[in-house]
């Protein structure tokens, strides 16, 4: 027996320039705000952005980008409304504002029905917010997409490098491209992040301040995009 | 799931398995779709038979419904899923993603939305039948 719905992915994909999961190894870093806010930049710029996410259990960026009374359009299949510019799909159209309690086979069976259903086009960005960690999802989307690339976001916190650091040698030994680290809410100078990506190998894509501005413009894109915080992420945009 | 991108799905798959059995010819392919998809049969049809390339020109596609049943994981009750309960907005969305079953539907004895999907989740290709290359 077989399961018909992966045939269809790379298919759906084919139309996608660059795919870019904005990963994490852990929660609370603000890789939904990091996603939310690069896929803002990136069709400020011109470029034709699509926007998933992926984080079913607890989706936050139609809230960031202040999304609510669209639904995709049925269309041989799903068409995502745009919002901001931006081709927006999340699992919310269809779980509301319900908590959605999945065990990881549920997590892959969403994430396989959502990827063969969703007509995406053509795009030259699908930015994808992944739930933190190297479960169910992360290993789906290796499996599933064949030009995937990450974006990977810390904190300045040690326990929160630490899971990236395990994140990264994954994808590695996966031969997975990593674009780059983004370190978030910094709150001084040092660059010990900075130090350790460079010894990972990896790419230094930006450093954010944490910057209580951003609280106050969840919801508001203009305001979002104001922020301290947006504008260190546009420095991410001319890097990918 | 929808029924225009599941019958891209069973072209595609069943285009891939034809390739790799060397099948000039496709005459029969069964599938299996769970219950709790509602697949609309009349749709699924026609979206087939407006997909279906020169090779499949002849294939008559065999669809089986597998009914849903469900296990709560807390207290192990069994019962089937019952479309008629659920009011259209809802049906919809579970026709759609099948897994939001856990954020609407609850174990009617305990009230758990920790409940396994036995059967009935889900969309197969359980055989395809063709005619090979060599046999002319």
């Amino acid at each position: 027996m077989v399961d018909p719905r992966t045939s269809t992915i790379n298919e759906r994909m084919r139309g996608i320039g660059r795919i870019i999961a904005v990963s994490s190894g852990k929660g609370g870093v603000g890789k939904s705000l990091v996603a939310a806010t690069l896929a803002l930049t990136l069709a400020k710029k011109g470029y034709k952005v699509g926007l998933f996410d992926l984080d079913f259990t607890s989706p936050s960026t139609h809230i960031i980008l202040g999304i609510e009374g669209v639904q995709p359009k049925e269309e041989k299949g799903i068409v995502p409304p745009i919002v901001h510019g931006i081709k927006y799909m999340s699992i919310i159209y269809y779980s509301g504002e319900y908590a959605t309690p999945l065990r990881g086979a549920d997590v892959s069976n969403a994430l396989i029905e959502l990827l063969s259903i969703t007509r995406w086009d053509k795009l030259d960005f699908l930015v994808i917010d992944m739930p933190p960690g190297i479960g169910d999802a992360t290993l789906d989307l290796i499996r599933l997409i064949k030009n995937i690339e990450f974006l990977v976001v810390t904190t300045p916190s040690q326990l929160a490098f630490e899971t990236v650091r395990k994140l990264v040698s994954l994808l590695k030994e996966l031969k997975i491209p990593v674009m780059g680290i983004v370190e978030n809410m910094k709150m001084n100078k040092s660059n010990v992040i900075q130090e350790q990506t460079r010894k990972l190998g990896v790419k230094f894509l930006a450093e954010s301040p944490y910057d209580p501005e951003v609280e106050e413009a969840i919801g508001n894109t203009n305001k979002l995009q104001n922020t301290s915080f947006a504008k260190k992420i546009e420095e991410v945009a001319p890097q990918i | 799931m929808h029924e225009w991108a599941l019958a891209e799905a069973v072209i595609a798959a069943a285009s891939e398995i034809a390739e790799k059995e060397g099948l000039s010819e496709i005459k029969e392919v069964k599938i299996k779709v769970g219950e709790l998809q509602q697949i609309e049969r009349d749709i699924l049809e026609f979206a087939l038979s407006q997909l279906k390339s020169t090779k499949f020109k002849n294939a008559k596609f065999n669809l089986e419904i597998a009914k849903a049943e469900l296990k709560c994981r807390v207290c192990e009750h069994k019962w089937f899923f019952g479309k008629e309960k659920l009011d259209e907005s809802t049906a919809e969305a579970i026709h759609f993603v099948p897994e939001v079953a856990h954020t609407y539907i609850k174990c009617p004895k305990c009230g758990s939305p920790d409940f396994e999907i036995l059967t009935g989740r889900g969309v197969w290709l359980e055989s395809i039948k063709g005619v090979k290359q060599d046999d002319g």
